[in-house]
């Protein structure tokens, strides 16, 4: 699976997620500047963590204007696979890829820490190795990860299945003091209606190397690269 | 002209920012301030002098780009309007 990393003015965690698809999970995978529109031959985008634009104005308000947003959007509604990760996430709701927005965390602090997730499905191509209500350990580093949508928003996501990670205990249950940020029904990552957009807080491209003990996030990526493999 | 899109949470959505500032006042022993709402306040300079003009850029501007419909709402303030 051929994968590109964006990279924004302030992105940060471009060559993590360059280091876990490449070095790691031995794909092809080379960077793609903001300013450049060529995605031809990917199978697969990265918008990595970091600060686009210093969050001026609102994180990944800018980023999602960028030029290469333009031919992300049409790759993605193309039904190429697009991973928004922290950051990332930030510039899919600002585009409007994936509904809702990303709000200052409710205790004002930036948080960085490993946080246990519970898988709510396996029924998607963003977790088809994890087990339904398995728990992963993935750590986030945010500032502004409090999602927010209205109600009806979020009965449609959970309509369709949408939403694939929640902030949980240690045990899996997913509770008001496992919520490290506010966020409405502890959600930490959600996709799109049609399955082929991801946005998560949580940084899976950091727990992919054997040599950090934790190997959780490499279960998110490896279910993305089975996926396509066997289509 | 000069034109003014202020910026605030939408009513109804948590604002941290606003309440940690109004405890913080509170702390320095404002008891009568009440609440406070953090927002923003952009200032466009625009190359016309026609008000109908100036508002209809300034809207398309905060549609398009300066705030988020999701969380915040919006108002543009002409030469003469007060907040």
């Amino acid at each position: 699976m051929k994968w590109g990393v964006v990279v924004f003015p302030g992105s940060n965690c471009d060559r993590d997620a360059e280091d876990a698809l490449g070095r790691i999970l031995q794909q092809p995978v080379r960077f793609v500047w903001h300013r450049d529109r060529d995605l031809e031959g990917l199978d697969g985008i990265v918008l990595p963590g970091g600060f686009s634009y210093g969050d001026y104005l609102r994180s990944g308000a800018i980023a999602g204007l960028s030029p290469v947003m333009e031919e992300v959007v049409a790759f993605a509604d193309r039904g190429g696979t697009v991973i928004g990760i922290c950051n990332g996430f930030q510039v899919l709701t600002e585009t409007g890829l994936l509904p809702g927005a990303l709000r200052r965390n409710t205790g004002l602090r930036f948080i960085c820490e490993d946080r246990p997730l519970r898988v709510e499905h396996n029924n998607s191509r963003f977790t088809g190795r994890c087990e339904t209500g398995e728990v992963l350990n993935i750590p986030v580093a945010h500032n502004e990860g409090n999602y927010y949508a209205t109600e009806s928003e979020l009965d449609e996501l959970e309509a369709h299945n949408q939403v694939l990670f929640r902030y949980c205990t240690p045990g899996g249950e997913v509770t008001e003091d496992a919520n490290p940020n506010g966020s409405t029904r502890n959600i930490a990552g959600i996709m799109n209606r049609s399955g082929n957009v991801l946005g998560m807080m949580p940084h899976p491209e950091r727990r992919c190397d054997p040599l950090l003990a934790h190997e959780d996030g490499r279960k998110v990526l490896e279910s993305v690269i089975r996926w396509f493999e066997t289509q | 002209m000069t034109v003014i899109v202020e910026i605030r949470p939408k009513e109804g959505i948590l604002d941290p920012q606003g309440r940690a500032v109004r405890n913080a006042l509170q702390t320095l022993g404002y008891n009568r301030i009440e609440e406070v709402e953090v927002g923003k306040l952009i200032r466009l300079e625009l190359q016309t002098d026609d008000p109908a003009e100036a508002k209809r850029i300034a809207e398309e501007a905060a549609e398009k780009l300066l705030y988020n419909s999701n969380v915040e709402q919006y108002r543009i303030l002409l030469p003469g309007e007060t907040l």
